[in-house]
């Protein structure tokens, strides 16, 4: 059986200027990280928050997650604590 | 961060919405089968960390053995092709369905769907063959699956400075990043033959219009994921 919803209604983003970030972003990345005179663990975390910034930016924006029902989101995320849960665990395994 | 509203018109769901998650079923199925894939990336990405830093032996540096000026071209290429494939859901929810249209008043013309998908098919097959000229090129100086190959080019700088070129561990190091790359590589060609098959099948017999554009939408979702996978890939695999 199909339903009709009621039509969503949000405003579209501006595509070009989140392209926009990811392209300086990814600048920004491979300056961090063959140029700027930064310490190796600092370097290490603001790569991995610039990565993640720009994956979510993605997720949010261009898969428009920003503006999906919580069932949906739900799907992409739960893996996400599954996913650290292995790492985690593989890790811890490999350091015992 | 804000953004700003580039039109102010209203996202309609491409087709009726059918009960449970509320969303069409082949939206639904994607959806699945991306949580599927987040999981099988996260094993890969977790297998590189384990490998990588449980070893004893340090890696080659960043930028010692891969190109990434070349990879970041390719990175770009990428996220194009992201912004063209949104453009084109855009297109096509508007009901835009031609190649290219003028606008009174502007100079540049407007986009339709036939337009923005054919942009991100040739970005997504650049993609495929940037990589494929990487792994050509690595090849030849002698990075391969199993490490460096005897008499090399990088042998001969793994021998001369053994830390910088991680020669300890390359047979580790080549294994990881050409199971982990050419896995996403894999993704992006299997994206490529998919929107060709949709644009000749779909898009130029104009089968698409502003009521129905599942297939697009769809499409669209599994790329901009592959692009997501990439953005992480590439700060761990070139950058770090």
């Amino acid at each position: 059986m199909t339903t009709s919803p009621a039509p969503v209604t949000h405003v579209r983003p501006n595509y070009i200027r989140i392209w926009l970030y990811l392209f300086v972003m990814t600048v920004a990345e491979v300056l961090l990280a063959f140029e700027l005179p930064v310490g190796r663990n600092m370097k290490l975390i603001l790569l991995l928050i610039l990565a993640i910034w720009k994956a979510l930016l993605v997720a949010l924006f261009f898969m428009h997650l920003k503006f999906e029902r919580w069932r949906l989101r739900l799907i992409f995320i739960v893996p996400l604590p599954l996913a650290a849960i292995l790492v985690t665990t593989v890790i811890m395994e490999k350091l015992r | 961060m804000t953004h700003a509203t580039q039109t102010v018109d209203q996202m309609r769901p491409p087709s009726p919405a059918e009960p449970g998650a509320g969303v069409y079923s082949n939206k639904l199925g994607m959806w699945v089968f991306l949580a599927s894939d987040v999981m099988f990336f996260t094993a890969l990405i977790g297998s590189y960390i384990v490998l990588r830093f449980g070893l004893s032996s340090p890696w080659a540096q960043p930028g010692a053995v891969l190109n990434v000026p070349l990879t970041g071209l390719n990175t770009f290429l990428l996220i194009c092709s992201s912004v063209s494939m949104v453009k084109a859901y855009a297109a096509i929810a508007d009901g835009k369905k031609y190649f290219l249209r003028k606008v009174p008043g502007k100079r540049l013309q407007d986009g339709g769907l036939k337009f923005w998908l054919l942009v991100t098919i040739i970005c997504g097959a650049g993609f495929v063959g940037v990589q494929l000229i990487e792994y050509i090129k690595l090849v030849g100086h002698g990075f391969t699956p199993t490490g460096y190959r005897e008499g090399s080019l990088l042998a001969e700088h793994a021998l001369a400075d053994p830390l910088k070129y991680g020669k300890e561990a390359a047979g580790m190091y080549g294994s990881a990043f050409f199971t982990m790359t050419g896995f996403h590589g894999f993704h992006v060609t299997c994206g490529v033959i998919s929107m060709l098959y949709l644009y000749f099948t779909k898009v130029l017999p104009e089968k698409y219009s502003a009521q129905d554009y599942r297939g697009i939408e769809v499409i669209g979702l599994y790329w901009h994921f592959v692009d997501l996978v990439w953005i992480i890939l590439f700060t761990i695999v070139y950058l770090i």
